[in-house]
């Protein structure tokens, strides 16, 4: 009984990587939402929300067969790279984009969409652009929702197991991940190796997570006053 | 508001009567028949037949037998189990959790590699070998830590000496029947599954087989056991029975598994 040190590396490397994507794609995205006046708007927003309701097996099915030789877009990209993103870790962090934007997305629009339009307004009436605004003014008074949404979107991709299971293929320090791993050990009667593996991520999870709300406490006191 | 309340008190009730209507049925005996992926297309038809002739309802559940094993384990409420191998069936009675004189071997399954009809390898000629070509960049298997046909796909790669140049290149199905779905959907170029799998219906024109030797791999016999808590002990026995007759025996041939 040991622990898969590499199930764990990978499984950091994936949330790391897919909440760092999540928030260069999720601050254009949420800022749209925020403050678009689109009649439509809210269609844009039931898709955004599609992966908390969709089961993570529909996503991997269509995430696989999407990546397959037998799409257009699987094609594509086999005859750019010689090889399916299925099986890859590549493919592991769409799959995981896709099931993670909410996490991110919703809780920056949430609190964009709460800055007082007032000191919006103050910040053009003196001259800045948009886009100053929105780092000068919109993303400081912003910062727990910030901090949120990527404590949730790292979260949600370290517990991700459904995605990884379809699209993964369960290759050892490529798409292995933690999750994968204990459920092989339970599968595999090693309640031993599953419970150690379980508790190390449990304890991994808490840690950050503490570490996160603790953070936006001080934001919060923070924030307004500056 | 008010719309959406509305709504809401209409998706609760739908969420009350629907298992009211589940219960109506409930006066037929039931079956509940854990079986191994391999299964998947030819206990389908065997229970169908058996539901028409014998007026008992069997629900069946298919996943890699190691998993199945270890639900029963913890208390999955199962009154049969069709493992793809004899070990699992074993390996429960010996914990008490399924009855030793109910252990029967129903069939052989068969291994066989496999790559999407469209394919360029010739499997007829080089056989085993085309796993070595170069197009093939992933090799899809069960998973051997809990799949039997994992273990069979291995065991028959390190026969040909061909498991150290291949191992990186192989992807895990949780069972065989997910190790076909990579080679269907075309993310693996070949993958080791069941001949049951390559004759099934659905699959039969989507891809070519090679049957891999029967002395490359440990023989696949396959065991039926009835489980210690079931509450249809004689139902279950009734319907072991069936899958003895010609008939049920017929299907399974038909779907590439040898009886004894």
């Amino acid at each position: 009984m040991t622990i898969d040190w590499q199930a764990f590396w990978l499984t950091l490397q994936l949330a790391v990587t897919v909440s760092a994507i999540l928030l260069l794609v999720g601050l254009p995205v949420a800022y749209w939402i925020a403050f678009s006046r689109w009649r439509w708007k809210f269609l844009v927003e039931a898709v955004v929300a599609l992966p908390i309701v969709l089961p993570p097996t529909v996503l991997g099915f269509y995430v696989l067969v999407a990546l397959g030789a037998r799409s257009p877009l699987g094609r594509w990209w086999i005859s750019l790279t010689g090889h399916t993103l299925a099986f890859t870790f590549g493919g592991l962090v769409i799959g995981s984009i896709l099931y993670s934007l909410p996490f991110a997305v919703q809780p920056f629009s949430a609190s964009f969409a709460g800055v007082d339009r007032k000191l919006m307004a103050a910040s053009a009436t003196l001259g800045a652009s948009p886009l100053r605004t929105f780092f000068r003014v919109i993303v400081p008074l912003s910062v727990p929702g910030l901090i949120t949404g990527i404590a949730l979107s790292f979260a949600h991709t370290m517990g991700e197991f459904g995605v990884v299971l379809m699209v993964g293929g369960n290759i050892p320090g490529v798409t292995r991940t933690v999750s994968i791993d204990i459920y092989d050990r339970v599968q595999a009667s090693d309640y031993a190796g599953a419970n150690a593996t379980a508790l190390v991520l449990l304890a991994f999870c808490f840690v950050v997570l503490v570490l996160v709300y603790s953070l936006n406490r001080k934001a919060w006191a923070v924030g307004p006053a500056k | 508001m008010k719309f959406s309340v509305r709504v809401l008190m209409a998706a609760c009730l739908f969420l009350i009567s629907t298992p009211g209507q589940a219960q109506e049925k409930k006066s037929a005996p039931e079956l509940r028949v854990a079986a191994a992926a391999d299964l998947s297309a030819a206990l389908a038809e065997i229970a169908q037949t058996y539901e028409h002739k014998a007026g008992v309802k069997v629900k069946l559940s298919f996943g890699a037998s190691g998993a199945l094993t270890q639900q029963i384990e913890n208390g999955a409420p199962f009154d049969l189990f069709f493992s793809a191998d004899m070990d699992y069936p074993r390996q429960l009675v010996a914990a008490g959790y399924a009855d030793k004189s109910t252990l029967y071997q129903y069939a052989v399954g068969k291994l066989v590699l496999w790559v999407p009809a469209d394919s360029v390898l010739d499997l007829e000629h080089k056989g085993m070998n085309v796993v070595l070509d170069p197009s093939v960049t992933k090799i899809a298997v069960a998973n051997p830590q809990h799949a039997p046909y994992g273990r069979a796909a291995v065991a028959a790669l390190e026969h040909y000496g061909l498991y150290d140049r291949v191992a990186d290149r192989l992807v895990l199905g949780e069972n065989v029947a997910q190790a076909a779905q990579f080679v269907e959907s075309g993310n693996a170029q070949a993958g080791f599954v069941a001949l049951a799998h390559a004759l099934a219906p659905g699959m039969r024109g989507k891809g070519k087989y090679w049957e891999v030797p029967a002395d490359a791999y440990p023989h696949l016999a396959q065991g039926v056991v009835a489980l210690s808590h079931s509450q249809y002990k004689k139902e279950a026995a009734e319907f072991v029975e069936y899958v003895k007759t010609k008939e049920a025996v017929e299907e399974l041939r038909k779907y590439g598994f040898t009886v004894p």
